[in-house]
């Protein structure tokens, strides 16, 4: 039977491929998105652990987690560092990491930090940044390089480096007289981290040293060794990292700096920040699912009118197949054996399409988003998702091997057509 | 097995309508066939030959009388049993388009023992392998065996398709060969040299013949010649009466 039918959809091929394409292209789809919500998810989880607090300048929750965070998006305003010596003093606070961003270098955003970011820093299961070469910066002008900026800007240790002002890709303006020089290479983490070229709270000082309200006041540049001898004291930061001593206390410091009087603040916890994201991007989730589910179903559509269609051209298959003792129920279950072949094929192709997708996606999404989505086996969610395709599959076959099963019990033998 | 009567078919007071309301197509007091016996069923288009056959073939019961078929009552036969009757004792040749395009000639051939256990075993007894005997009835259909065995149908002319036909029809030696106009797309020519390949090898596997066909002009080769509008009580249509016989 199965051979009958393998050998009767060949000679049909034209049609039974589309029917697998359709499939095919549905379950990538389908798989892809659940794959990309799932990672994205996961990615951003992994993104930060260990930090009880989130603090920036007055904007909303999701805004300040994603340019602190996640690097997305730029920052509405900065905290002066009087209002970061007053939160390094509080009580409760075990450590504070100081964040500037606002440059780039080779289309990767330049941070601003110290030490603190390297001894406080966690990711993933509170794994703690490592060094893949070099070590921290000490100098002004020493940078320490994402894994992801050291593999596509291809830097080794000690080669120099021109920081741009502004975010984009091709900085308009170069801060080209004080280079930067590599001092250390990160470990690959799977976060932004990657992404960055972390240098201290000096070092940003010192690449604007000749800048002032945004344009270059000296026309020559002022020399790397004299800005070394300056007294580089950084005037406001980005954003805050803040660890507690107690967990206990964190809607307290939350409270205490929300309502800091000096300046307007904003305190999040991570956690509820990243919930609140979700919840946005949950509807626009719900929307490419649907669309997905609803692609799937077209897919089964089309092979239910593949198989529908073929049924009246093929009467005289059955009533073959009927003259040399197939019984309707024989004739019904070659249709059935049709539509699961063919399913079973659009499920294979469409998981090759899926792995092909997401390869050439993972690059992108890494590069540009600073995604990790990894090549990984089916999920449950994604084994549930492929047998709802194949059980539905075969359903849609179910109506086409009946209306073949009526046929042959009412045409019998009769060829006349 | 059944048991071995005389005749192989046997039909009395043979009653069928389309439906309750309508009226009979067929109304056959008596028909009966010998075994080893060929026989030429006439009757011009519409007078209820294909009908006859489809109830010959199990494929549809009457509403009343009783119709027997190598010893078995078709009435005792439940839906599927009738089908795998079919299978077991009759070899059917159509008009045309007797083959799964797909297929290539030899699978063709095999179809009817795929659903025949009983034909696959009797096509493979002496010591012969189903293989051969495909080849064998393809060689005495002059079908060169080794030439046609792997071809796909749809390359082979209107005549051998016919022929290959006929050897699936053969094959494993059903008690009955039920032929419904297989000469009808063929031209003179070749209809007289399909119907002496068609008598030899029905003899040589001891069948019975029931060919239908509304052309005359082949009876005389048969032994004995039935027009249907003979046996059939049942009126049928005037304006089909007078179609050129």
């Amino acid at each position: 039977m199965i051979s009958i039918a393998w050998k009767s959809l060949c000679n049909r091929w034209p049609t039974a491929l589309l029917a697998v394409l359709a499939i095919a292209m549905s379950v990538a789809l389908i798989l892809t998105v659940e794959k990309i919500r799932r990672d994205a998810r996961t990615s951003f989880t992994q993104t930060i652990s260990g930090t009880d607090l989130v603090v920036g300048a007055r904007s909303g929750a999701v805004q300040l987690l994603l340019y602190s965070v996640f690097r997305i998006g730029n920052a509405t305003n900065n905290i002066s560092w009087e209002s970061v010596d007053d939160i390094k003093k509080r009580q409760a606070i075990d450590w504070v990491i100081p964040i500037s961003l606002g440059d780039s270098h080779g289309g990767f955003r330049v941070l601003g930090t110290n030490h603190d970011y390297f001894d406080h820093y966690r990711y993933g299961n509170k794994t703690a940044l490592s060094f893949a070469e070099g070590k921290r910066f000490e100098d002004v002008f020493d940078a320490v390089i994402g894994s992801e900026v050291a593999a596509q800007l291809k830097y080794r240790i000690g080669d120099e480096m021109v920081v741009a002002h502004g975010t984009g890709r091709v900085g308009l303006v170069k801060h080209d007289k004080q280079p930067f020089k590599v001092s250390g290479i990160l470990n690959a983490t799977g976060t932004p981290v990657d992404r960055a070229v972390h240098v201290s709270l000096e070092g940003i000082e010192a690449m604007h040293v000749d800048w002032r309200n945004g344009a270059n006041v000296k026309g020559e540049g002022t020399a790397a060794d004299e800005i070394r001898n300056m007294e580089l004291k950084p005037t406001a930061v980005t954003a805050l990292l803040v660890g507690l001593k107690s967990k206990a206390t964190v809607f307290r410091e939350q409270r205490a700096i929300n309502t800091y009087r000096a300046e307007p603040l904003l305190a999040i916890l991570p956690g509820v920040a990243l919930q609140e994201l979700w919840g946005l991007v949950s509807v626009a989730e719900l929307a490419l699912m649907i669309v997905s589910v609803v692609v799937v179903i077209a897919g089964l559509v089309n092979l239910m009118s593949v198989l529908l269609a073929g049924l009246n051209e093929r009467r005289r298959e059955m009533a073959v197949l009927r003259s040399v003792g197939a019984r309707p129920i024989h004739v019904f279950l070659l249709l059935c054996i049709e539509s699961t072949l063919l399913t079973m094929g659009g499920i294979i192709i469409g998981l090759m399409l899926h792995y092909a997708l997401t390869g050439v996606g993972a690059v992108y999404l890494q590069q540009r988003f600073g995604l990790t989505v990894q090549l990984t086996l089916p999920h449950t969610a994604e084994i549930r998702i492929l047998l709802f395709v194949a059980f539905a599959g075969i359903l849609a076959g179910m109506i086409p091997a009946l209306q073949a099963y009526r046929k042959s019990l009412a045409d019998g033998l009769s060829q006349k057509l | 097995m059944t048991s071995v009567t005389q005749h192989i078919v046997e039909l009395n007071d043979v009653r069928f309508a389309w439906n309750k309301h309508a009226k009979p197509v067929l109304d056959i007091r008596e028909f009966k066939m010998q075994r080893g016996e060929h026989v030429f069923l006439q009757g011009p288009s519409g007078s209820g030959k294909t009908t006859l056959l489809s109830l010959i073939a199990a494929v549809l019961s009457p509403q009343s009388g009783e119709i027997t078929v190598d010893g078995q009552p078709l009435a005792e036969l439940r839906r599927g049993q009738r089908d795998q009757f079919r299978v077991d004792h009759i070899g059917l040749v159509f008009q045309q388009f007797n083959l799964l395009p797909f297929l290539s000639v030899a699978d063709n051939v095999r179809l009817s023992c795929r659903f025949s256990p009983t034909r696959k075993a009797r096509a493979s007894k002496e010591g012969r392998s189903l293989d051969q005997e495909i080849d064998r009835l393809l060689d005495a259909m002059q079908l060169s065996a080794s030439e046609y065995r792997h071809r796909p149908t749809s390359q082979l002319s209107v005549g051998q398709q016919q022929r290959v036909a006929v050897a699936r029809a053969l094959i494993g030696q059903p008690a009955l060969i039920i032929a419904d106009e297989p000469t009808s797309s063929l031209d003179s020519d070749a209809r007289q040299a399909f119907l002496d390949l068609l008598f030899s090898e029905i003899e040589a596997a001891g069948s019975t013949l029931l060919f239908v066909s509304h052309d005359a002009l082949l009876a005389s080769s048969f032994n004995r010649r039935v027009d249907l509008r003979d046996i059939n009580s049942a009126a049928y249509s005037a304006s089909t009466a007078g179609e050129l016989r």
